[in-house]
């Protein structure tokens, strides 16, 4: 049976990992060689690296860093953050990242999610979605793009059907509401939008005890499940949350 | 000396460093006589089915060659759907035809790309997974998979909802769904035993 997946996501910026709160007030993580090689060890399922500068001089320094993490980490690792074109994302492939997400350049080039598919197989392609709950509308969700900065009029529901009309083999769903909060995942975000797509869904914003990542696995029906502070700052290492999770009858690589 | 085959595309890298990881000699490549120097043979599992066979190109014909004579091969996820006659992923396209059998898409009434550590019965007569006791899990990422005909073909299977082609192996040729370079120490053990294959059949 497959198993639900445990993904620390690191935050980069100047070759350092950082957390914020709601994307805000950064605060130092570590090395994110040593981290993910850390994490691996552990027995995380896979690890997400977001370059969340994504200037035309951090690109560089991540590929650079892709490069050093392939060859410590052997377990599937996504990069992210400011990729616009097929030529970034192969960079990225060669240099020995599994997947790329692609957010923003998405929302402006939807065609971008099926060139990639085409060329890398859908399986590579993750669409990263950064929700936030609509003031005008209750119960419905917006894209928001730039890092979550700024809002769109489009529908968080429709854009995840849409992305995997085009290809996406993924959905990385933050909720803005959420994230860095410790507060618990939206679940009524990603139990919609599991709902309305048949491909994974990474659940991610807001884990801040265990139970969270349980609620946003059986609540939520997320088939994964992100975290950053949880892990970075000590409070738990990964398996901890995996024991936790397998002990309450959720399937774990354990 | 191990050569992995260089197609242009995606996360070739990986496998290489991998065996390298392991203290083993191993070259990224597209060159026919490198490739007909080496050991053994590994068609990484990267890019979309048709984008590998085309970028293949001319290498096709050799590899198949060399899989005749003895060589030993290891397909990794779209290098092992390679193996097979044919595939349908974005259009029809031929395969390498080493080992009978199509690719068709998963079957739908479950979650598709099949993505994640799933756990794989592992067939005690297949050298590959020597040292790794009866069931292992491994990382999984793919839309397609292999329905096999060869009646002389190992098999070892994966329960999604239905019994998945995680492994095959007819002689000398071997495939794997799964990612063993990035499915942790097993995965590796994996990548280990195959270069005892081919340091058994290269001296």
């Amino acid at each position: 049976m497959l198993t639900r997946r445990i993904i620390p996501c690191l935050d980069v910026k100047d070759n350092r990992v950082v957390k914020g709160v709601n994307f805000l007030n950064l605060r130092d993580a570590g090395d994110p060689v040593e981290l993910g090689a850390r994490y691996s060890d552990e027995g995380a399922d896979e690890l997400v690296f977001l370059d969340i500068t994504a200037t035309i001089r951090s690109r560089k320094t991540i590929v650079e860093l892709v490069e050093k993490v392939a060859e410590n980490v052997f377990i599937p690792f996504t990069v992210g953050g400011g990729i616009s074109t097929v030529e970034q994302m192969d960079t990225l492939l060669r240099s020995g990242a599994e997947k790329v997400s692609v957010n923003t350049a998405a929302v402006e080039n939807p065609e971008l999610i099926a060139e990639a598919a085409r060329r890398f197989g859908n399986q590579c392609v993750v669409l990263a979605i950064d929700a936030r709950r609509s003031e005008r509308r209750p119960g419905k969700w917006i894209v928001t793009v730039k890092a979550g900065s700024e809002p769109t009029d489009i529908d968080a529901i429709e854009w995840a059907a849409r992305g995997e009309q085009l290809g996406a083999g993924e959905i990385l769903l933050t909720s803005m509401d959420a994230d860095g909060t410790k507060a618990g995942y939206d679940n009524e975000l990603n139990k919609a939008i599991s709902d309305a797509i048949n491909i994974p869904v990474i659940a991610s914003g807001g884990a801040g005890k265990l139970e969270h990542l349980y609620d946003a696995i059986v609540d939520g029906c997320a088939d994964a499940v992100l975290m950053a502070s949880i892990t970075h700052f000590g409070n738990y290492n990964i398996r901890q949350i995996k024991e936790y999770l397998r002990d309450r009858g959720i399937p774990m690589n354990l | 000396m191990i050569v992995v085959i260089d197609y242009n595309v995606g996360n070739v890298r990986s496998v290489c460093g991998a065996f390298r990881h392991l203290g083993y000699d191993a070259e990224l490549s597209c060159d026919p006589n490198v490739v007909e120097a080496a050991w053994g043979l590994v068609l990484p599992g990267v890019a979309a089915f048709g984008y590998a066979i085309n970028a293949l190109g001319p290498l096709a014909g050799l590899i198949k060659e060399l899989a005749a004579a003895g060589k030993p091969l290891l397909g990794i996820c779209v290098g092992y759907q390679m193996l097979f006659e044919k595939s349908c992923e974005y259009g029809q396209h031929e395969g390498l035809g080493l080992i009978s059998g199509q690719v068709l898409p998963i079957p739908p009434g479950r979650v598709i790309p099949h993505m994640g550590w799933n756990l794989v019965r592992l067939g005690g007569d297949m050298d590959l997974f020597a040292g790794l006791g009866a069931e292992r899990y491994f990382y999984f990422a793919h839309s397609y998979c292999a329905e096999v005909s060869d009646d002389q073909a190992r098999i070892a299977y994966t329960d999604y909802g239905f019994d998945l082609v995680a492994s095959v192996q007819k002689e000398n040729i071997y495939g794997v769904q799964f990612h063993p370079e990035k499915s942790g120490n097993h995965g590796l053990e994996v990548l280990r035993n195959f270069h005892e294959i081919c340091r058994k059949a290269g001296t």
